[in-house]
């Protein structure tokens, strides 16, 4: 089998096992393996913080390009995300939550691939690394607008205010204060279902011609121009890939809370997800999973022994970024590994031959 | 196929001192590239001045001078990395001013690099399938759904892949990182490249460096098989004179900035003028 489609396989193996066993361990049903209720609560942001992750990964590793201001789209999918799915309700009066989390998160891919373009378009034409101070100023400037903002939702009609709340209608959207009374209509399936989506987007991209295009650019620039390849062009589909993605993942995080401030979405989120997207590995998508996961659930882990929590947080993130960066531990991983199948092909001789077909 | 070889005997050289290098040359045709008064200044030095060439549809042309003369400049002129100070650029006649790089590659020009630039973190087969990108398409799209196109794209851009690096010999390195190839294949792969992208005009920036001479020797001949087979012209840039006087039909000297002589081998070679600047030197080393 051809090494990219295996690799591939595994990363979606990895996530739906994962999804299997959180679902057997939600149930319940195998004694002395439940999830506590902290623990689930931190699923829906880890499937949102691995789409993050994921995402970032396309710009900062995939095309090589520095953005320092994910949670910008993030807020900006989060806050049209439950825009939308009170309209829906006010306007269609549509009970149904699948339906509306759909749309939602349509939406808020929609707005933050908006937000993506109107960035990309001025920025990404230009030569050097522009694109990491832009993103910071939008990723500030996004919040400090989202505090003067108010919205309210009036049968079909959506009413917007500057600095003014008072709007007719219910308040969806309450500048400072936030989105108010959010329907929590999130669900794990459907980050699970995110995930996947996001994968399916992510990897088929960059197994495609502009995919290769993408990343040729980010290996030299030069070579890539002087093969006729429209740089421009290739940067901001994966610029605007990764917001919509961020858009989606904001949709779905948004939706899991009663309140949301515009103050979660601050440059400690985006520093966070690049955090993953370091540690995991840069332009390696299955390490920006393993990192976002590990790295969202270990402070909750960590939590019995709080003295030591940030000690411990410390050191592991030092040994996975070592583990995943670093070609000396690669090798003492994979001799790790080898030995492990070693030891299990030679159980498995011992015992019959059953491990034939592996 | 069925074409005329064109032997490198044959050729019969007129000394005309005219723009054209080789002025007989396919004379009933357009000449593929055409420069006017081409001149750049990078803070007041004049790197290329008033430097005019034309160049046949299926001439093997060589630039050559000591180091810093501008030749690597006057590539960067034509393949649109700088724009010029003074002058134009003419592919097949149509004049290039206010294009980039990457129009004019889909004029039909196409180069290699004196330091060498694959996409090195990529495969030998990806390398090449990148310079087809614009010769074999599908959306962005297509790709991400896996829709037909993308199928029958990518069998495509397989298939032509291993056919172009198949003149290299080198189809068995298809799957290797680009990166990790010994320098000369990296050489033969950066002209791979550059031919997949079907241009009218190859540009090869010292495409021998480093090779060894059996190396050499082969790439010569590559030179003359890719030009009879793909009907294309090549201007190279290259200090090894075997291989200059050996495959180029006209020769372009260039010293400061500044074109001293052209005309065939033969008559560079007892050119005193080039002797002084350049040749002189490399001919006791040759001897
Ligand atoms: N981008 C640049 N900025 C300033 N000077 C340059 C630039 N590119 C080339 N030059 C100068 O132009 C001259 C010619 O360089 P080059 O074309 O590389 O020579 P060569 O004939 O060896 O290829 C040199 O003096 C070089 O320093
Ligand atoms: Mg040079």
């Amino acid at each position: 089998m051809n090494k990219k489609l295996r690799s591939n396989l595994i990363t979606y193996g990895i996530v739906i096992l994962a999804f299997i066993v959180c679902q057997v361990a939600i149930s319940g049903s195998i004694d002395g393996f439940k999830m506590t209720r902290s623990l689930k609560g931190q699923l829906i942001p880890i499937c949102v913080y691995i789409v993050m992750a994921v995402s970032l990964n396309l710009t900062v590793g995939i095309s090589g390009e520095l953005s320092l201001g994910h949670a910008g789209f993030m807020s900006v999918g989060a806050f049209s995300g439950i825009i939308m799915s009170s309209w829906l309700v006010s306007a269609f009066q549509m009970e149904n939550e699948l339906v509306r989390l759909l749309l939602a998160m349509i939406a808020g891919g929609v707005f933050a691939g908006i937000a993506g373009v109107l960035i990309g378009i001025p920025v990404l034409r230009l030569r050097g690394d522009y694109l990491a101070i832009v993103t910071l100023a939008f990723g500030e400037i996004i919040r400090n607008v989202l505090n003067t903002l108010y919205f309210s939702v009036d049968g079909k009609a959506l009413h917007i205010g500057f600095n003014n709340p008072n709007l007719t209608g219910k308040i969806v959207y309450n500048g400072p204060a936030g989105a108010v009374g959010v329907d929590k209509i999130a669900t794990f399936e459907m980050g699970f279902v995110l995930i996947l989506f996001t994968l399916f987007v992510v990897l088929n991209l960059i197994n495609s011609r502009s995919g290769r295009a993408i990343m040729a650019i980010r290996d030299s620039r030069i070579a890539a121009e002087s093969v006729g390849l429209n740089v421009t062009k290739y940067k901001m589909m994966a610029f605007v890939t990764s917001a919509v993605l961020a858009g989606m993942a904001g949709a779905l995080y948004g939706l899991n809370y009663s309140t949301v401030t515009a103050a979660k979405f601050k440059f400690d989120t985006s520093i966070l997800v690049l955090v993953f997207v370091v540690l995991g590995g840069i332009g390696n998508i299955r390490g920006s999973i393993i990192a976002a996961a590990l790295l969202t659930l270990l402070p909750e882990l960590l939590r019995s022994f709080s003295t030591y929590r940030m000690l411990v947080y410390a050191i592991v993130l030092i040994l996975v970024m070592l583990a995943t960066n670093s070609p000396m531990m690669k090798s003492v991983l994979s001799s790790i590994t080898g030995k492990i199948k070693a030891l299990l092909s030679g159980r498995k001789a011992k015992s019959g031959k059953a491990g034939d077909a592996a | 196929m069925t074409q005329p070889k064109k032997r490198l005997l044959d050729t019969k050289m007129v000394p005309v001192p005219s723009q054209s290098i080789v002025p007989e040359r396919d004379v009933d045709k357009r000449p593929v590239l055409e420069t006017r008064h081409l001149g750049i200044e990078f803070g007041g030095l004049k790197a290329v001045e008033d430097f005019n060439i034309a160049v046949g549809p299926t001439e093997i042309c060589g630039l050559i001078g000591p180091n810093g003369a501008g030749k690597t400049t006057v590539f960067n002129l034509l393949t649109k990395v700088y724009q010029p100070t003074t002058g134009t650029v003419l592919i097949n006649g149509k004049d290039t001013s206010g294009m980039n790089t990457e129009q004019a590659n889909r004029m039909g020009i196409a180069r290699t690099f004196q330091n060498i630039r694959l996409f090195s973190n990529m495969t030998v087969e990806d390398n090449v399938r990148i310079g087809l990108h614009n010769q074999i398409r599908y959306g962005m799209f297509s790709g991400i759904l896996r829709l037909p196109q993308f199928w029958q794209g990518e069998k495509k851009q397989h298939e032509k892949a291993l056919d172009l690096l198949s003149i290299f010999g080198m189809q068995d390195m298809a799957n290797v990182k680009a990166g990790s190839l010994p320098y000369g294949a990296q050489r033969r792969l950066e002209i791979v490249r550059a031919l997949a992208t079907n241009p009218s005009l190859l540009l090869l920036d010292e495409p021998a460096a480093g090779m060894n001479p059996h190396e050499t020797e082969e790439l010569m001949q590559n030179i003359i098989k890719i030009r009879d087979q793909f009907q294309i012209a090549v201007m190279l840039i290259e200090h090894d004179m075997n291989l200059v006087m050996g495959i180029c039909e006209g020769i372009c000297v260039l010293n400061y900035g500044r074109i001293i002589a052209k005309g065939t081998p033969d008559e560079i070679q007892s050119n005193p003028v080039v002797i002084e600047a350049y040749l002189g030197s490399q001919h006791k080393e040759v001897e």
